[in-house]
């Protein structure tokens, strides 16, 4: 079973998307701050990360620094998603090595699942 | 720190650009304009007095008098300015905030009704799907609201960069075209696409455009009744790319066309059940004046509208 680390600070959002990936068959950790979300992604290792921007405690940005400044967890692809839609955000990430950058309300919760399902590489 | 504010006040170019007026618009500079134009004339009014009148000190005194009237007047219209200016902005900003903060609730809404929709939490009674439907079209309509805000408040704050990139704005149209066919299909509404042969790339933010683009499109499909057909034309005038959108939609009332590119203004013939914010419009132009483009339109009540736009190639 594939995993994924799941770091948003919204319980409501972490329930629905978390319910939805469950359904495809995804084991699914979830985490409410930056900082435990960054301990889950060195403990579980996951197949995927998907990550909001503004965060408590750690913000997005830095995690996804962190993530790929450690070379046990460099490779892990992680999906950006927020609100956030300048393009400032965009670009910081893009060089910060993520993936692919979601902004939530463009998308439906099955586009969304779409995306992710293609990248864990299904 | 208060001869810093002072100073501050005298860098006349610098409040004009807080304001984002043009410097022949902005009032401290015609504030400062006139009181050079105050003392030129006094100077002007003794000159003439003492070559021609007996008494020129009274007619100079005149002069001042009433150039020191003046100079008080338009020292408080600068004032109420300034109050207005700050009104505008905080206005801005508030809208800018509140639209942030209600998008991630929407969101949630939206997907909260995907998920049940799905069917993954248990089959759905078909009036319920229907009322779900209901919930998801007016969730969605809210959320458009809010986009549309937000891009707004982007574009008066002088916060939305021009991110300019070597475009086929062809490729543009035939993938917007392609996308809306469904809803022009489902409205029955035919959509033509006619564009000159090796048309050059213009050098626009791609993403900004497609933004006009798409609004002409889904207007002009959202305000035909009952089918009707849509032509799209894309050449080349002079130094500029032409683009041209001609609907056989309600058209714009002769008394409303005046306001059409004003924020929130909805015609009276839009309204008719049609959802929309009355923001589509004012952004597109903001977006094609920002980029050295210009944009209009003909419109006939009950018989069309056409649209046009111009984007400098170089």
């Amino acid at each position: 079973m594939k995993r994924i680390v799941f770091i948003e600070d919204e319980p409501a959002l972490q329930k629905i998307l978390g319910e939805a990936l469950s359904k495809e068959g995804y084991e699914v950790i979830a985490a409410l701050d930056g900082e435990a979300g960054l301990r889950l992604v060195e403990t579980k290792k996951p197949d995927l990360v998907l990550l909001d921007l503004i965060l408590p405690k750690i913000d997005g940005f830095e995690v996804l620094r962190r993530i790929k400044e450690d070379p046990e967890t460099r490779e892990i692809p992680i999906i950006i998603l927020t609100n956030l839609e300048r393009m400032e955000d965009v670009d910081r990430v893009s060089e910060l090595g993520a993936i692919t950058y979601l902004v939530k309300d463009n998308y439906t919760l099955e586009e969304v699942v779409e995306k992710i399902k293609k990248a864990i590489g299904e | 720190m208060n001869l810093k504010k002072i100073l501050d006040q005298l860098d006349i170019p610098a409040q004009c650009r807080r304001h984002k007026i043009p410097l022949w618009q902005c009032p401290q500079f015609l504030f400062l304009i006139m009181g050079l134009v105050i003392i030129g004339s006094a100077i002007t009014a003794y000159l003439i007095g003492t070559r021609y009148i007996e008494d020129p000190e009274i007619i100079a005194l005149i002069v001042l008098v009433l150039s020191s009237v003046l100079f008080i007047f338009t020292y408080i219209i600068n004032i109420s300015f300034e109050r207005l200016a700050e009104v505008s902005r905080l206005k801005s900003e508030f809208i800018r905030i509140v639209s942030h903060q209600l998008r991630s609730p929407l969101t949630n809404v939206s997907w909260a009704i995907d998920i049940l929709l799905s069917g993954a939490l248990g089959g759905l009674m078909k009036e319920q799907v229907e009322y779900f439907r209901i919930l998801k079209e007016n969730n969605a309509r809210m959320r458009e609201l809010v986009k549309d805000l937000l891009l707004v408040s982007r574009l008066e704050e002088g916060a939305l960069p021009i991110r300019r990139e070597r475009i086929s704005l062809k490729n543009i149209i035939k993938n917007l075209v392609s996308k809306f066919l469904p809803f022009a299909r489902a409205s029955n509404v035919k959509i033509k696409f006619e564009s000159e042969k090796d048309l050059p790339e213009i050098f626009v933010d791609p993403h900004q455009v497609e933004i006009v683009v798409e609004t002409l499109l889904d207007n002009a499909i959202r305000y035909i009744e009952k089918g009707g057909l849509i032509e799209i034309c894309l050449g080349k005038k002079e130094e500029n790319i032409f683009f041209k959108i001609k609907d056989t939609g309600v058209g714009i009332p002769q008394e409303d066309q005046k306001y059409i590119f004003q924020k929130f203004f909805r015609s009276k013939t839009t309204q008719r059940g049609v959802a929309g914010s009355g923001l589509g419009l004012f952004i597109s132009k903001s977006i094609i004046d920002r980029m050295g483009g210009k944009i209009w339109f003909e419109s006939e009540e009950g018989r069309g509208t056409t649209f046009y736009f111009t984007l400098p190639i170089k």
